[in-house]
């Protein structure tokens, strides 16, 4: 029967699986936008707040490094409905790209070595899509899954292995990012290159989703099978979506790279991978800023308690509880405590109010 | 030449044949209805039709170009549109909003994104809102549509595709004596805009509407003809007196 197979085929996130009674008829209450210019109102002062706690500046950067590894999962999970176990590899193959360009050609400005990460993590992404959902049957999301799962633990297996790019022991003492005589170092420049970088990321993401393109997105979400009956070239649309998001990721992964000076196996493998997975689903996956909250939840916790000997060694199993407690319980994530299911999954027409 | 040209198609599952060698043409602008007991294979049919089964044998030839085994996304932009017997609206989008998402759907992907349309269509997705009377309901979900208001839903956005042939599986399934005589007098205006090929188990609402009818039986045609031939048929009057 065709519904039946509909009922397979539909890829929804856990959370419109479960929907609750709140936030649904027809009014509703937009606080997106403020929570968003809230979140960009902390990250404005924060720095001048930490002053000179350099090592918290730090952290802070590093948060805002590996939201858009959160965000380019969330492109994937919350817009497109693609389940990526490997994010991190277009992360992490970005930040070995530009640690060996800075090696071997002793070259690390960013005009040109950031779009160069990107076109990296947008390739490699694009040659995954190809492969997983352009074919001419529909994949299923365990296929798409655990295709991108090997795919990052093949890569981080390689690369353990291969010594011209540094074996297990990673690349170290990565070239400092470079803006014509200026250096990088860690610190509030680096933090708010980074802000600037996450910021124009996200207002990206934001126009996608906004769009009639997003409106396609979230009908893909909640029953694909009618999407290819309405003339919906379904595959190709979360083809591009990944595409996107492994470019984001590739920007990313640079940026890691030139701010720890190191990129290593594991920035590309499983583990990373599924961190980002945690981040989004904790902050709220298909808000877009609910991954960032997830991202700074998870590292200034995971910092704070690093010093605790105890807790250190049981960190993994601690996040993996969380990310059950949180499918189970708040499928919705933090953000969803305050955004309606209306509003996150978005609206495209006219609303009673304005006419 | 017709529309549409079905011949010889024939679709299995495991042992059961569905579909065994059928014949039909579809005429454009004919409103067509599709009967027989049930287990006939009239679903069967227009699944193979809108591209959600492939026949194993046959071929299907719509508009001049063969479409046995075209995909569904190839056969809603050759103009083939399919109407779900269980409503499949977005429950989670708003009335409008799954109307726009229909009318949108022939826009390249770049426009999409530049939402370049949003404007031009809203007057046609108004229209249709008009039309099928859902314009009160339209901020609401389509999810809290009744039984009734989805089915309209689901033809608006089946039209809004602005179909050659449009495939109505059970458009009145589960509706009440007036709403079926709502769904006759919002079908009727179609004529003018597409053919119509309509499976359903009311035999009075398919008799008011259609103007040709295929009666199928164990997947085989048993007769075809305009309905006071099919009236009249004693093949068909057999069938149904001893098995309905």
């Amino acid at each position: 029967m065709l519904s039946e197979a509909g009922s397979e085929m539909t890829v929804a996130s856990p959370s419109e699986k479960r929907r609750g009674v709140a936030g649904r008829g027809r009014s509703f209450r937009r606080v997106l936008p403020y929570i968003e210019a809230g979140a960009l109102v902390v990250a404005l002062v924060l720095p001048f707040v930490l002053g000179d706690r350099t090592d918290l500046v730090t952290l802070a950067t590093n948060v805002l490094i590996l939201s858009m590894l959160a965000i380019s999962f969330d492109l994937c999970w919350g817009l497109a409905g693609i389940m990526s176990f490997g994010q991190a590899l277009f992360f992490g193959v970005a930040g070995y790209a530009i640690a060996l360009v800075g090696r071997d050609l002793d070259f690390s400005d960013a005009w040109a070595t950031l779009p160069l990460a990107m076109l990296v993590g947008l390739l490699l992404s694009g040659l995954f899509a190809a492969f997983l959902l352009l074919g001419r049957k529909t994949p299923s999301i365990i296929f798409v899954a655990f295709g991108t799962l090997t795919g990052s633990y093949a890569a981080e297996r390689l690369v353990s292995g291969w010594q011209y790019v540094g074996a297990g022991n990673g690349l170290s003492s990565v070239k400092l990012l470079k803006l014509g005589a200026y250096e990088f170092v860690e610190g509030d420049t680096f933090y708010f290159l980074a802000l600037g970088l996450l910021l124009l990321v996200y207002l990206a993401a934001r126009y996608f989703k906004q769009s009639q393109l997003g409106l396609v997105l979230a009908g893909m979400r909640q029953n694909e099978e009618r999407l290819a009956f309405l003339g919906y070239r379904v595959q190709l649309f979360k083809a591009v979506l990944f595409s996107f998001a492994g470019l984001v990721a590739g920007l990313g992964g640079a940026l890691y790279s030139y701010h720890q000076g190191f990129i290593g196996p594991g920035n590309m493998g499983p583990g990373l991978s599924t961190t980002a997975v945690i981040y989004c689903l904790l902050g709220g996956s298909g808000t877009l800023i609910g991954p960032i909250f997830g991202t700074a939840t998870v590292e200034v916790l995971s910092y704070a308690l690093s010093d605790i000997d105890a807790i250190r060694h049981i960190w993994p199993v601690v996040l993996g509880l969380v990310l059950l407690l949180v499918v189970m319980f708040q499928p919705r994530g933090i953000v969803g405590l305050f955004v309606s299911d209306r509003e996150r999954i978005g609206s495209y027409g006219r609303r009673r109010s304005s006419g | 030449m017709a529309l549409l040209e079905i011949r010889g198609v024939s679709k299995s599952f495991r042992t059961l044949r569905a579909l065994d060698g059928v014949d039909i043409d579809v005429e454009a602008g004919r409103f067509h209805g599709l009967i027989g007991p049930n287990g006939s294979g009239k679903s069967t049919l227009l699944k193979a039709i809108a591209g959600a089964h492939f026949a194993d044998s046959g071929t299907i030839v719509f508009d001049g170009n063969d479409i046995t085994r075209a995909t569904p996304y190839e056969r809603a932009r050759a103009g083939l549109s399919l109407k779900f017997q269980i409503t499949a609206v977005l429950p989670e989008l708003s009335v409008y909003d799954n109307i726009l998402l229909a009318t949108q759907s022939g826009e390249s992907l770049p426009r999409l994104l530049r939402s370049s349309s949003r404007r031009v269509l809203g007057e046609e997705v108004s229209g249709l809102l008009e039309r099928f009377r859902l314009v009160d309901r339209a901020d609401d979900l389509a999810g809290e549509l009744s039984h009734g208001e989805q089915q309209w839903l689901e033809i608006a956005m089946a039209l809004a595709l602005k179909p050659k042939l449009l495939l109505l599986d059970e458009p009145t399934g589960g509706m009440s004596p007036e709403e079926r005589q709502v769904t006759g007098k919002l079908l009727e205006p179609l004529r003018a805009h597409c053919a119509l090929v309509i499976v359903e188990h009311d035999l009075h609402f398919i008799r008011d509407i259609c103007d040709y009818l295929t009666v199928l039986d164990q997947g085989k045609v048993l007769d075809q003809g305009d309905v006071e031939t099919i009236q009249r048929s004693p093949k068909v009057q057999q069938v149904f007196t001893t098995r309905v």
